[in-house]
C-alpha cells in the first residue's frame, strides 16, 4: 500500500529516473528517451485477483517525440504509463526513462489553492519560494491561454480550463517526459477537439517528450509523430503508424483518414484474436 | 429582505412557536411551577440572578471552550499518527473506543486525586469525551485524499511529508472541524456531567454544578435559567467553529469545494 515505499524499491530498477544529468552510457543510446524491452506486469485488483495487465512490450521514444499508445480499456495503457513514471516497477523486462511526470485523466487540482498555486505546485515542492513559484506559474498562464484565470480556484474553472492548469502544472515539473493519461477522456466532444489543438499548440512552443494515452483513435492521429496500437489485456503492441502529415492536422486530412482507418482495423483485429 | 434578516429570521419564529407552546402549558395549570417553570419566570429569574450566573459560566465555558480545542488538538495528533502508522491504527483505536465507554464517575475520584477541585478535572473530562469525534472524522478526512493524487504528488517529487502538508492535511482540516461541531454537542453535556461528578470548591462551581443544586434545593426557575445560557453557549460556539471553518478552510463552502 505505501506508495512511497513502492517508488524506492522502483527506483532500483530504474535507478536512472532520478539521476537525469548522467544517463547510464549504453542502456539508452543517444537520443533515445524512453526504452523499454519485454516489459510485463501483473498486478492484483481490489478482489485480490491477479489481473495480467501487460505482456512482452517493447517501445522506444525518441528525444522530442509525441508517441500516441491507443487500445481498448483495460488494455494495460495506465500501468504502462505508471511503470515510465517509476511509481511500479515492471516484474518482467527493463525500463529506462528520463524522468517523467504524469498526467492523470481527472485534473486532480488541490480545491485550496488557486489556479496559479496549483500550476506552481511542483515547485513548491522543489523548495522555490511561494512568490518566484507563482511568477513563474503566472508567465506560463498567458502562453497557455490561461491569463486572467491565476486566482480562480478550481471549482470556478470550466473542465478544459482544469485540464490546461493541470497541464501547466505536468510542465512546471521541469521533467522531460510528459505521460498523459486520457488527458481530455472526461471532457466534452468540443471542448476536446478545442483542447487537441491547443496541446498541439502547447507542445510546439514547449516541446517534450510525450507519451500519451488515449482510446481515441483520431485523437492519437492528429497530435502524435507515431501511434502504437495495443492489444486487449494483456496489453502488447500489435501495429506502429508513423504519422508524417504535416501539422496543424484537419480531422478530414486525407492521410488522417486513412491511418484513422488502419488503426480501427488493427484495434478490431487485436480485439477478435 | 436582507441575508441576516433571511438567516435569523426562521429560528427566531421557531424559537417564538416554542415559547408561546410552552408558556400556555405551563400557565394552564396541568403541572407544577417546580416541576416546569414558566418562560416568563425562567426570564424573570436569568433577570434578577444574571451576576450569580454569570459567575458560573466562567469555569463551565472555560471547560468547554478550552476542552474542545485541547480535544480538536488531541484528536487531530491522534489522527495524522494513525494515518501514518499500522501500528498506532491497531493499537489506539480500539482504545480509543474503549475509552468513550468508561463512565465518568468511575475515573472522576482518580482526576480529582491528581487534580484537586478547579477546572482541570473537568476540562479532562470534557477532552476525554470530545477528541474521539474529533479523531475519527479527521482519520476519515485524512484517508479521504486517493491514491491518484498521490500518484501524482509522487510524480512531481514530493516526498512523503510533503504529501502530507500539500495533500492530505488540507484535505482532512475541514473533517476535523466537523468532528468538533459532532464533539461539541456532547461537550456542553459532558461539562454538565463531570462537574456532576467531580467536588467543586469555590463560589463558583460551573453552570453544570449550580444546576443539580437548584433542582434539589426547588429553584426550579433558576436551574432553568442556567440551562438556557448552556443552550445559548453551545449555539455560540456552534457559530465560532463556522467561523474557525470560514477562516482556516474557505474552500470547503465553496460549492464544488469537496475534496478530489
Amino acid at each position: 500500500m505505501n506508495l512511497w515505499g513502492n517508488a524506492r524499491e522502483g527506483s532500483e530498477v530504474a535507478t536512472t529516473i532520478t539521476q537525469p544529468a548522467q544517463p547510464p552510457a549504453g542502456k539508452r543510446a543517444g537520443d533515445r528517451a524512453i526504452v523499454l524491452r519485454n516489459v510485463g506486469h501483473t498486478f492484483a485488483d481490489r478482489g485480490g485477483n491477479a489481473v495480467h495487465a501487460l505482456a512482452d512490450v517493447s517501445l522506444q521514444a525518441q528525444r522530442g517525440e509525441l508517441l500516441a499508445l491507443v487500445g481498448p480499456s483495460g488494455c494495460g495503457k495506465t500501468t504502462l504509463l505508471e511503470l515510465i513514471c517509476a511509481l511500479q516497477a515492471p516484474q518482467q523486462g527493463t525500463i529506462d526513462s528520463e524522468p517523467a511526470v504524469l498526467m492523470p485523466q481527472r485534473d486532480l487540482l488541490l480545491p485550496w489553492l488557486s489556479a496559479v498555486d496549483n500550476a506552481a505546485l511542483a515547485l513548491r515542492i522543489a523548495h522555490v519560494p511561494r512568490a518566484a513559484a507563482r511568477s513563474r506559474a503566472a508567465a506560463l498562464f498567458a502562453q497557455l491561454g490561461l491569463d486572467g484565470f491565476e486566482h480562480a480556484h478550481p471549482a470556478e474553472l470550466s473542465g478544459g480550463m482544469r485540464q490546461r492548469v493541470a497541464f501547466a502544472r505536468t510542465l512546471l515539473s521541469g521533467k522531460p517526459v510528459l505521460c498523459l493519461d486520457e488527458p481530455f477522456g472526461a471532457l466534452d466532444a468540443i471542448t476536446r477537439a478545442e483542447m487537441q489543438q491547443w496541446l498541439a499548440g502547447a507542445l510546439a512552443r514547449e516541446p517534450r517528450t510525450t507519451v500519451l494515452v488515449t482510446h481515441d483513435v483520431e485523437e492519437a492521429i492528429l497530435l502524435a509523430d507515431r501511434v502504437l496500437v495495443l492489444s486487449p489485456r494483456p496489453g502488447r503492441v500489435i501495429g506502429e503508424l508513423v504519422v508524417s502529415a504535416p501539422r496543424p492536422r484537419a480531422r478530414t486530412d486525407g492521410n488522417v483518414i486513412a491511418l484513422r482507418e488502419r488503426a480501427l482495423e488493427l484495434l478490431s483485429r487485436g480485439a477478435s484474436s | 429582505m436582507s441575508r441576516a434578516a433571511r438567516a435569523l429570521l426562521p429560528p427566531l419564529a421557531l424559537l417564538a412557536i416554542v415559547i408561546g407552546a410552552w408558556e400556555a402549558y405551563a400557565d394552564s395549570g396541568a403541572t407544577s411551577s417546580f416541576v416546569l417553570p414558566a418562560p416568563h419566570s425562567v426570564a424573570a429569574s436569568l433577570w434578577d440572578n444574571a451576576g450569580f450566573i454569570a459567575g458560573n459560566l466562567g469555569p463551565t465555558a472555560e471547560e468547554i471552550v478550552l476542552g474542545i480545542a485541547l480535544a480538536l488538538a488531541l484528536g487531530f495528533a491522534l489522527a495524522v499518527l494513525i494515518h501514518f502508522s499500522g501500528v498506532l491504527r491497531r493499537a489506539v483505536y480500539p482504545l480509543a473506543v474503549g475509552s468513550q465507554a468508561v463512565p465518568v464517575a468511575v475515573i472522576a475520584p482518580l482526576l480529582v486525586f491528581w487534580w484537586g477541585f478547579g477546572v482541570l478535572p473537568k476540562l479532562a473530562v470534557v477532552v476525554l469525551i470530545c477528541f474521539f469525534p474529533v479523531l475519527v472524522t479527521t482519520v476519515d478526512g485524512l484517508a479521504r485524499i486517493e491514491r491518484d493524487q498521490l500518484k501524482l504528488l509522487r510524480t512531481l517529487d514530493a516526498s512523503r511529508w510533503q504529501a502530507f502538508r500539500f495533500a492530505e492535511l488540507p484535505a482532512a482540516l475541514p473533517a476535523a472541524i466537523s468532528g468538533a461541531r459532532i464533539a461539541l454537542a456532547v461537550g456542553v453535556i459532558g461539562a454538565y456531567i463531570a462537574e456532576s461528578q467531580t467536588i467543586t470548591s469555590g463560589a463558583h462551581a460551573g453552570l453544570g454544578h449550580e444546576i443539580n443544586a437548584d433542582l434539589t434545593a426547588l429553584q426550579t426557575p433558576r436551574a432553568y435559567a442556567a440551562a438556557l445560557v448552556l443552550f445559548a453557549l453551545a449555539i455560540a460556539c456552534f457559530y465560532a467553529l463556522t467561523l474557525a471553518e470560514r477562516a482556516l478552510a474557505p474552500w470547503a463552502s465553496r460549492p464544488g469545494g469537496e475534496t478530489p
